[in-house]
């Protein structure tokens, strides 16, 4: 990958270590990408802002690099493991650790968003131009619906984006891998949120390739459906961008019996003590729709809603709020149902959600066994 | 048996270690214990076994862009694989996450087939000149 003179000398180490680190980090993806030349990126956003995923080392890490390193992009950053506002019965080594991971992103310059939906909260740059988002939800959103460019990058090349306000030009960033060379071709009728969440997680698997299609049978589903399979995808694959062109190459098909081997491995209990929603977080659509099922009623079991603090803000103006926590939800900002402390195996045998994504972390991360149903079922099934 | 496969260095340095090797993919954050190393995935291949000093052949990682953390945390508790070599592609959380752990990591040639290993071999790796060795021990 050619450098250009001023990126060589940040590579020598000659505008500080976490410059040089940053331009290491560059490099190694550029070549893993086979890139020639970094460009410019917008807008970065970072992951791994959860105490809950980087751990004691993640902590150390950041709390030293941040000593020099400061963001020369807009930096937002994702979800951490709690609401700030609102108690909790966390441990106080956890709040410190999670404390400290808040206050080096601060120090080198994140906007504090905690959200792992940026697109839905901030003006988005046009169409074509680079970002770089780590977040697998929040890079397929960005490449497949609202057309930006940023490969599925990691929390660390990201973060190296942030440093350096540059990015390998290669993969998801050029036109010709945007271009799907994979079709996955659905056979089945999908209904639910949750059926797409399914097909995301089975293409994700089914898949190498970095953006695979889904034919026009995507083109007009809501924003639930679309956050949904975006999540799906993110979390079992390499893929970063899905699109509803067509492609005459290789198809995969997604039937009845490529579902239920999905649901097989992620449904791991008929019934939860505990409903979670949000993951991705919820925003404006999906409050304003479950709002709609759920005037009059009362969940049956503790209901815990997670979005992100601007929609939660815009609900409680708008009544949505009031009505939610009205029938015993508990809404909570700041964090996400996959990997947050709050769903832990001590507390909770169960987790009743319809996310996938929150399905594939809570039983292998959290070791929490899941019930998958559709939203419309969880308000059947779980209010009076 | 020795065999010798070409790569594409990613990340320099050398490395040497026992083979681990997996067709399936891996998810550093929600299938590898960061302490031990210890692959947690029942429905892994690699399930039980650990990373800890082997040399790690699989194709490529999937999931969440933390598991770059996950790598780095696997080396600070000094329970990560010596080297990797992605057989298939390297993706941006391997190459990010070996960055900045100091994990030499080779992507393998398009044109080379990992032979039938036997178990236990040794691999080792050389970033500068591109190869992995594996010997039978």
């Amino acid at each position: 990958m050619h450098l250009t003179r001023e990126e060589e000398d940040g590579l020598d180490g000659k505008n500080g270590n976490p410059i040089s680190s940053a331009y290491k980090i560059l490099l190694s993806i550029g070549k893993a990408t086979n890139a020639e030349r970094l460009i410019p990126v917008e807008w970065v956003h970072l992951s791994g802002v959860n105490y809950n995923t980087i751990g004691d080392a993640g902590v150390e890490f950041l709390t030293k690099y941040s000593e020099e390193a400061r963001f020369v992009v807009p930096t937002t950053i994702n979800p951490m493991g709690y609401d700030s506002n609102k108690q909790n019965n966390l441990s106080s080594n956890f709040q410190k650790q999670q404390g400290r991971i808040a206050k080096a992103y601060g120090k080198m310059g994140s906007i504090p968003s905690f959200s792992c939906i940026p697109y839905e909260l901030f003006e988005l740059p046009e169409r074509g131009h680079n970002v770089s988002f780590a977040e697998s939800n929040a890079a397929v959103m960005v490449n497949s619906v609202f057309g930006l460019r940023t490969n599925k990058e990691s929390s660390l090349s990201a973060l190296a984006s942030a440093i350096t306000g540059k990015a390998p030009y290669s993969d998801l960033r050029i036109d010709s891998t945007r271009n799907p060379k994979i079709r996955i071709k659905i056979d089945k009728e999908l209904k639910t949120e949750l059926d797409y969440g399914l097909l995301g997680y089975f293409s994700g698997k089914s898949v190498k390739e970095s953006c695979v299609s889904f034919g026009s049978s995507i083109s007009n589903i809501d924003m639930y459906k679309t956050k949904s399979l975006a999540a799906g995808l993110g979390t079992s694959g390499a893929c970063g961008m899905f699109s509803n062109k067509d492609t005459h190459d290789e198809t995969i098909s997604f039937g009845k019996e490529e579902q239920k081997s999905t649901v097989d491995e992620l449904n791991t209990t008929d019934s939860g003590d505990v409903i979670a929603l949000g993951s991705p977080q919820l925003g404006m659509y999906e409050m304003e729709q479950l709002s709609k099922m759920i005037v009059g009623k009362k969940f049956s079991k503790k209901c815990m809603i997670f979005c992100a603090r601007p929609v939660y803000e815009k609900s409680c103006k708008s009544g949505i709020a009031k009505i939610l926590e009205k029938a015993g939800a508990n809404i909570i900002c700041d964090a996400c149902t996959c990997l947050s402390p709050l769903l832990s195996r001590e507390e909770y045998d169960g987790v009743i959600t319809n996310s996938v994504k929150a399905a594939h972390y809570l039983n292998k991360s959290n070791g929490v066994s899941v019930c998958l149903k559709d939203l419309k079922s969880i308000i059947r099934d779980h209010t009076k | 048996m020795e065999y010798s496969l070409r790569g594409k260095t990613i990340v320099g340095g050398r490395a040497k270690g026992m083979i681990l090797l997996t067709t399936q993919p891996i998810n550093f954050l929600s299938s590898v214990d960061k302490m031990t190393g210890r692959i947690t995935d029942k429905n892994h291949e690699l399930f039980g076994k650990f990373l800890k000093d082997s040399i790690l052949i699989f194709p490529y990682s999937v999931g969440s862009s933390v598991g770059a953390y996950s790598i780095f945390a696997l080396k600070s508790n000094n329970a990560s694989p010596s080297g990797i070599i992605c057989s298939l592609k390297t993706d941006i959380t391997t190459a990010s996450g070996c960055a900045i752990a100091n994990i030499p990591l080779l992507e393998l040639c398009k044109d080379q087939v990992i032979p039938e290993i036997e178990t236990p071999s040794e691999g080792i790796i050389d970033g500068s000149s591109g190869f992995l060795q594996i010997k039978k021990v």
